[in-house]
């Protein structure tokens, strides 16, 4: 049979037989396994056929438990059906998956597998996601690189049909799922044959059928419940053979052999290393280097784990092993042993007793854990096993990769030895996101995978940031398979994409001697040399480097292609790395272009086009003298301002140095110290606003609208300005009530995105040049020192007294301090705003649960995060749990602190003749509705606090550990609308019905943003999303009328660029409101296909409103206890058509040019939308009040759900 | 009543029929047109600017944020082909002509050489009978010679009438020193017509909120004179086709333009007001007066009064202006 090559990553490559062997799936994305529902949704899109020729179905759930129960409906009926999932989603699966093989049901999960979140989140691959379903009764079958898990995908699929035992097939998240890889495609006619029909008939014959009904599900008692369970013990006891036999007819058609358990490496080892997944790639390689070197060292390759087969793994292991050193790549604290380790001890012991081993003596067993989230596993941490294993006293339970200071459980290693064969071409890239050096690399490697015969091999390493994200891409190319799974770490061609990553990146660590080194900048091969720092300098003539360089934006410019530089980079990279010949690879370049740019128009073609024929002229040689290194020094990449501490972990992985940080460096349960934000000066704008006092009529907008707080409003005594800085600017103070006073709008130069929002919603022009407004983009670069100077003065000016600010005018209430700032989120962020805004006005009593998601990234990610305190030390206390509980959580904050108030309430009154009547009674019927009777109680608590601390007795003692509680806390979730619409909706709903003072803040993006746009229920009416490739049929969920009909809940709807003070008076509304608030606040997002960061955002939530595509509206119980309408409509009639607001977005206009008449239907059902939604709630707002206050109800008990109803 | 005429060596039955508007953007108007007895129909320009842009617009958004951040490698689904920039207008003139009996001219919209030439080509491959090249160009830099605009008008038209084989018109504005100088240039040049003119959107000024308006006008009646003036001069001084267009809202003005030496005339206010039937009203009023006036055919008043036909021939010319201050007497 031809062998067939594809170059892809592991999702597709799964997803790619997946697809073909099943007829439905049933999907919930979350990272990293979103992308395999992606392609099927895809393919299903193009209509591209199953096996048996028909279009298989992907239904997108609600959640991961949702994708689990359809699915197991779809089985128990018949279809063949499988999922993807990984970490959090697979744990929800679980329940389903117990019934799923109870039922001896033939399906396969594919997971990428992700670390489950526990101190910490982490996108991550390590299997302590598959670890929690071993229990669950399903086949647990790994695959180890991507050739790997495309083979297994198949193997599953035909173990599952046969045996009748459900797969769990996984592999690493990251390592596998997104490595880029040449690979031998697993063809049709393979799957054909592997696929017995007479198994789907069996199946199909086993679905739930009316026409021969059978009851499965049944409830049953002590007394049979036992005896029916083992029943299935003739299918898992044959589950290993039917697995074991469909690994060898995939053989016989592909050439490609493999066993339950493989053993490699010397038939007379001694010590030998037990491991699953993408780490027993890099233990080969280690493996039959140090052989190679005359070691007897051996790899035991666990691919079924579950069910295991204890007489095959016996019978895999060489007789003279005398250590098996068992890596688990998940922790389980407090067991005897990982998983793995334990299962491998019991083997042993179980193969020696039934006489399956030829072992001479017991080998010794040793555990240890590696690769937890991604941590690199290299050929040095498998020597250090082996090192371990050979000592004279071996570690057991250790771990290795990392330096554990603590516990001292670590190896050491030799990060520097290295066995990377010379064959093998290496490279690295260091990319910023927007300019497409990831694309241009993968296309680089399809190019060399698809084009000749050698190998290749690209992983990418992505940024947390979301605004000017670094990638490093690692790439090797070779004439064999690629076993590495891990970074390059010795680079023959190191390419600089972006100049100002020279002061950030030692990019010539890596860079082997007389490796190739290629700058893009503008300065030429003359001029070049004395502007590199000087560590390049250094770091050039010491590793005899091949120094380029090209200035790669005038080439991108010429050739129209505005900032896009990921052609012309790629081209250089060809012509220097010799990885084809030159001729050669410019034609395959040109060929990759049309046809990757091809459905984007001839235009882009031609461009691109361009801009390869230019690139050779333009890229030249730099001879590198031995001297003088005349470059300046780096500046310190995290703010010497920051505190020792915090310096040397948070500004250490902020450095890039976080891998060398010991287990002493955190603290035990994931807690961190908030306000680090400020330390990063990331200098992302190339441009920042420039205020200008005259023009300024000191509204407030500007500072309101910046998602990243970099821009704010000051009011203060003029005394203020003594010892101001020259440059500072300030103006008299326009609010009547603050005459006497100046006022500045500051930028923070170093902070600032440069997303223009601030000035597209600027409303002040100068009249003598209205083109200027009252704030202009200027350049950086000559602003940055003398703006970095009056940024620090205008923080050190004194916050005004809350007191005195009217904060229901926007324009008073913005000169707040923000305790959000420097967030990572993208340029023109449409959330953060809101965020901003909520901790403007309660940052300083306010506790945030925050659902998973882009704000749980930008909020909490590390290194740092952009909740921060005001002067006294107080801000927002932040927690992420998961993404489905958020609304559940906060409801928790809220009943925690109303049991400690009531607590501290209770033992106030009872310390009276102690504490004084005047003070208790101050306490307990404090009024703290404004800021001023807030800041009362806060001096009353402090008093108490004082006297408390010299009474004796156990009750002063409590009260002084609860007295906090007495003052007002503010209490949110904030969450998009994946969490409040789809999976936390029950949660959510169940919260808004318990009456509790929780506010609820979704910010609806209407897609699924962190996970790269999904679908979601809040969706509207022909927006193109993932798993809406065809426009979103379904109109979108109306969140805030459900909310509204318990008739308990304040609701808002919201569009902060559409009416900024509207969003101000819901806020306060709704954080005053003594019951659940739920706040649905428009969201605009990179995923509208909309040009976030020029400042559009505010424009598009206009013409949201505009249209009658978004409403404004509150819905105020209080009113209707007071006798009116409880409804505010606060949006005017349309204006426009909803399709002016719909052609201006790219995620609707998209469907235009992909089914035009789809769109038209879409379009007109979305204007009908609009006007019958506007028709009901006018309707809804039109009624008049009864006009008497309605009866009391009394209060709304929390309900109480029995566990079993 | 014989109403047909030839207008870009194209026989057609009435002349009338509907310009380059948003109205002919859909099939559907296009066959009312048909039913209304247009002669032939003008599709909607195509901007050189909508082509570029919009390929260029669509690969960047959809590429935006893309392959920065780990868990979202893109926003959208990657669907295989997308209709950009000409796709539509493409098809549309295959429908058009499949559905259709009617001659369809498609039009260009650039100010540049270059570009959509290729675009030309596919215009015609789809089977349009004519195109109508409208160069939209406002110069504005002082250093810029008249006779270089002239001259890249003229460049623009070479340039497309190299790529295709179809007879090609030229819609222009009256904003040249002479206007029949650049009208025999164009002539010389290949023009086998020219519509004349081109009505630029005008901006006006937002006194509240200090911005530019870009509002569009439709045309009033009193439009219709400048081009009336020059396809009067025009007529008989160059062999290429004349078209009327601007201002042309009822079958006197209709016949007045024809009158005047126009081939065709082309109408969109008055269709965007009344629909495209509404060409039927203006076709019968105009058979209504050709009968009462005895006529024998559309071809016996075409350029009756023209220039070189009328009664009065200064009266087209500068003078015709003193005159009139000189005459005029208050009440």
């Amino acid at each position: 049979m031809n062998k067939v090559f594809a170059t892809l990553d592991g999702n597709e490559a799964v997803a790619y037989v997946a697809y073909r062997c099943n007829e439905v799936m049933a999907i919930y994305p979350i990272t990293p396994s979103s992308n395999m529902g992606e392609w099927c949704d895809q393919w299903a899109a193009e209509g591209v056929r199953n096996l048996w020729g028909t279009v298989p179905t992907v239904v997108e759930m609600q959640s991961e438990a949702g994708a689990a129960g359809a699915l197991h409906g779809a089985l128990q009926t018949g279809a063949l059906t499988c999922t993807f999932t990984a970490a959090q989603g697979l744990l929800l699966k679980i329940p389903s998956m117990f019934k799923i093989a109870g039922e001896l049901t033939p399906t396969v999960f594919h997971i990428s597998a992700r670390t489950l979140a526990t101190h910490a989140l982490s996108i991550f691959g390590d299997h302590s996601d598959v670890m929690h379903a071993r229990t669950t009764g399903f086949a647990l079958l790994s695959s180890g690189s991507v050739q790997e898990a495309m083979d297994f995908a198949l193997i599953a699929q035909a173990a599952t049909l046969e045996s009748r035992v459900p797969f769990l097939h996984f592999f690493d998240g990251f390592r596998t799922s997104h490595e880029v890889s040449k690979i031998e495609l697993v063809t049709e006619e393979i799957m054909r044959q592997m696929i017995d029909e007479e198994w789907v008939l069996a199946h199909r014959r086993r679905a739930l059928n009316p026409d021969r009904p059978v009851l499965r599900g049944t409830a049953q008692n002590p007394d049979v419940f036992f005896q029916a369970r083992e029943r299935c013990n003739p299918f898992y006891l044959a589950c290993p053979d039917l697995t074991q036999k469909a690994m060898d007819r995939f053989a016989t058609l592909t050439g490609r052999q493999y066993r339950l358990f493989e053993y490699v490496g010397a038939p007379d080892a001694t010590h030998v290393v037990v491991l699953m997944g993408s780490g027993a790639e890099t233990a080969e390689a280690t493996v039959q280097y140090l052989n190679d070197e005359g070691g007897k060292f051996g790899l035991l390759k666990v691919r079924l784990y579950r069910p295991f087969d204890v007489r095959r793994f016996c019978q895999a292991l060489p007789p003279t092993v005398r250590t098996l050193s068992v890596l688990d790549r998940t922790k389980e604290p407090g067991s005897l042993g990982e998983p793995l380790y334990l299962d491998v001890v019991a083997a042993v012991d179980e193969g020696l007793e039934q006489g399956w081993t030829a072992f001479s003596t017991r080998p010794r067993i040793l555990g240890g854990r590696y690769g937890l989230s991604s941590k690199e596993f290299s050929p040095p941490m498998v020597k250090a096993v082996f090192d371990n294993a050979a000592s004279t006293r071996p570690r057991n339970h250790f771990t290795v990769g990392i330096e554990d200071d603590v516990t001292h459980a670590s190896l050491a290693y030799d990060p520097d030895w290295s066995i990377e064969p010379v064959s093998v071409t290496r490279a690295q890239f260091y990319g910023l996101g927007s300019d497409g050096t990831v694309g241009a690399n993968k296309n680089s490697i399809k190019i060399i995978g698809e084009g000749t015969p050698h190998y290749a091999q690209g992983y990418f390493v992505y940024d947390s940031k979301k605004a000017g994200a670094v990638t490093v891409s690692h790439l090797r190319f070779g004439p064999d398979p690629i076993p590495s799974s891990y970074l390059v770490t010795r680079a023959n061609f190191v390419a600089c994409h972006q100049p100002v990553f020279l002061e950030r990146y030692d990019m010539l660590k890596p860079l082997v001697p007389g490796g190739t080194f290629l700058l893009n900048t503008p300065y030429g091969p003359e001029e070049i040399w004395s502007r590199l720092p000087r560590p390049v300098q250094e770091g050039l003539v010491r590793k005899r480097a091949r120094f380029y360089v090209i200035d790669a934006v005038k080439v991108a410019r010429e050739a129209g292609m505005g900032g896009r530089i990921n052609t012309i980079m790629q081209t250089c990279f060809f012509a220097l790395s010799g990885v084809l010949p030159r001729e050669q690879a410019i034609e395959k370049i040109k060929s990759t272009i049309r046809k990757t740019y091809g459905k984007k128009g001839e235009e882009v073609v031609q461009k691109n086009l361009a801009a390869v024929d230019r690139t050779l002229a333009n890229l030249h040689e730099v001879p590198v003298p031995e001297q003088p290194f005349n470059g300046s020094e780096l500046p310190a990449p995290f703010s010497e301002k920051a505190p020792p501490e915090i310096r040397a972990t948070l500004g250490r992985i902020y450095a890039g140095e976080g891998e060398q940080l010991p287990v002493s460096a955190f603290s035990p349960d994931g807690t961190f110290p908030t306000a680090t934000a400020q330390y990063e000066k990331r200098n992302l704008a190339l441009e920042i606003p420039v205020w200008d006092p005259q023009t300024c009529i000191q509204c407030g907008k500007c500072a309101a609208i910046c998602p990243h707080a970099s821009i704010r409003a000051k009011v203060y005594e003029p005394a203020a300005l003594v010892g101001a800085p020259e440059t500072f600017k300030s103006a008299d103070a326009r609010a009547p009530e603050w005459k006497g006073l100046r006022y500045t709008i500051q930028v923070a130069p170093e902070d600032c995105t440069g997303c223009v929002l601030c000035v597209d919603v600027c409303p002040a022009k100068n009249k003598r040049e209205p083109r200027l407004k009252a704030i202009n983009m200027q350049p950086q670069a000559p602003l940055r020192a003398a703006e970095r100077v009056n940024w620090d003065f205008f923080l050190a000016i004194p916050d005004f007294d809350r007191r005195k600010i009217k904060v229901t005018q926007l324009r008073q209430q913005q000169v707040m301090r923000p305790l959000f700032e420097f967030s990572g989120a993208c340029a023109g962020c449409g959330e953060t705003p809101y965020i901003k805004m909520i901790t403007q006005l309660f940052g300083d009593r306010m506790i945030i649960g925050n659902a998973t998601g882009c704000s749980s990234i930008y909020g909490g990610n590390l290194p740092t995060t952009p909740y921060c305190v005001d002067h006294h030390g107080r801000g927002p206390a932040w927690n992420n749990s998961l993404f489905e509980d958020t609304a559940e959580f906060v409801l928790g904050f809220r009943v925690s602190l109303d049991k400690q108030a009531e607590f501290a309430r209770e033992l106030a009154q009872r310390l009276v003749p102690q504490l004084g009547d005047d003070l208790v009674t101050a306490l307990l019927h404090a009024d703290q509705r404004d800021e001023a009777g807030i800041y009362e109680q806060r001096e009353r608590v402090a008093a108490l606090k004082a006297k408390l601390a010299s009474l004796p007795g156990p009750e002063a003692r409590m009260l002084l550990g609860v007295a906090d509680a007495l003052v007002r806390r503010s209490v949110w979730g904030f969450g998009g609308d994946g969490w409040a619409y789809d999976i936390g909706y029950g949660g959510l709903d169940h919260v808004l019905a318990s009456g509790r003072d929780v506010n609820l803040l979704v910010m609806d993006t209407e897609v699924y943003s962190n996970t790269g746009g999904q679908a979601s229920k809040a969706t509207p009416r022909g927006a193109v999303a993932k798993f809406a490739a065809a426009g979103k049929p379904a109109r979108k969920k109306d969140l805030g009328l459900i909310a509204m009909s318990y008739g308990t809940v304040y609701v808002a709807s919201l569009a902060m660029g559409a009416k900024d003070e509207h969003t101000l008076r819901a806020l306060l509304e709704a954080e005053s409101y003594p019951g659940p608030s739920l706040i649905i606040a428009y969201s605009h997002c990179i995923a509208h296909g909309i040009d976030l960061d020029r400042g559009v955002g505010a424009r598009h939530q206009k013409l949201a409103v505009d249209s009658g595509q978004w409403l404004l509206y509150r819905y105020d119980p209080r009113r209707a206890d007071a006798g009116e309408n409880p409804l505010q409509l606060d949006s005017p009639p349309a204006r426009l058509k909803v399709s002016e607001y719909l052609l201006a977005e790219n995620r609707f206009k998209m469907l235009t040019k992909t089914r035009p008449e789809d769109a038209r239907r879409l379009i007109e059902a979305a204007q009908y939308d609009a006007e019958t939604r506007w028709q009901l709630y006018t309707y809804l707002a039109a009624r008049k009040g009864s006009g008497t206050p309605a009866p009391a109800a009394g209060p709304v008990a929390a309900a109480v759900t029995p566990e079993s109803a | 009543m014989d109403l047909s005429t030839t207008y870009l060596g194209l026989p057609l039955r009435c002349p009338l029929m509907p310009s380059a508007s948003p109205l002919t953007r859909e099939l559907d108007e296009i066959k009312r047109a048909e039913d209304a007895g247009a002669g032939a129909v003008v599709l909607p320009s195509v901007f050189e600017e909508q082509l570029r842009h919009e390929n260029a617009e669509l690969d960047a958004m959809l590429e935006k944020g893309a392959e920065s951040y780990a868990e979202a490698l893109n926003y959208f689904p990657q669907l295989g082909e997308y209709r950009v920039g000409p796709d539509d207008y493409l098809e549309l003139i295959q429908q058009a002509k499949a559905t259709t009996r009617l001659p369809i001219i498609a039009s260009l919209n650039g100010t540049s050489v270059g570009g959509w030439t290729g675009f030309a080509r596919q215009l015609q491959q789809a089977g349009a009978d004519a195109l109508e090249l409208n160069i939209y160009y406002i110069p504005t830099d002082p250093e810029l010679p008249g006779a270089a605009v002239e001259q890249t008008y003229v460049d623009i038209l070479r340039s497309v009438k190299t790529a295709v084989t179809l007879p090609v018109s030229v819609k222009l504005g009256p904003y040249f020193s002479n206007m029949a100088h650049m009208a025999r240039q164009l002539e010389q040049a290949g023009a086998d017509g020219l519509v004349l003119f081109n009505r630029f959107y005008q901006p006006d000024i937002d006194l509240e909120n200090l911005e530019v308006e870009h509002s569009i006008l439709l045309s009033t009646p009193q439009a219709r004179r400048l081009p009336l003036r020059w396809i009067a001069i025009l007529y008989g001084r160059v062999r290429c086709s004349l078209a009327a267009t601007s201002g042309i809202h009822t079958a006197y003005d209709a016949l007045k333009m024809l009158m005047a030496g126009a081939d065709v005339t082309m109408l969109c206010s008055v269709l965007l007001r009344k629909g495209m039937a509404h060409l039927a009203v203006i076709e019968q009023e105009m058979k209504r007066w050709l009968e009462e006036h005895e006529y024998e055919s559309l071809a016996q008043l075409k350029g009756s009064m023209s220039q070189s036909k009328c009664p009065d021939p200064a009266a087209f010319e500068r003078a015709q202006y003193m005159r009139i201050i000189s005459t005029w007497k208050p009440a």
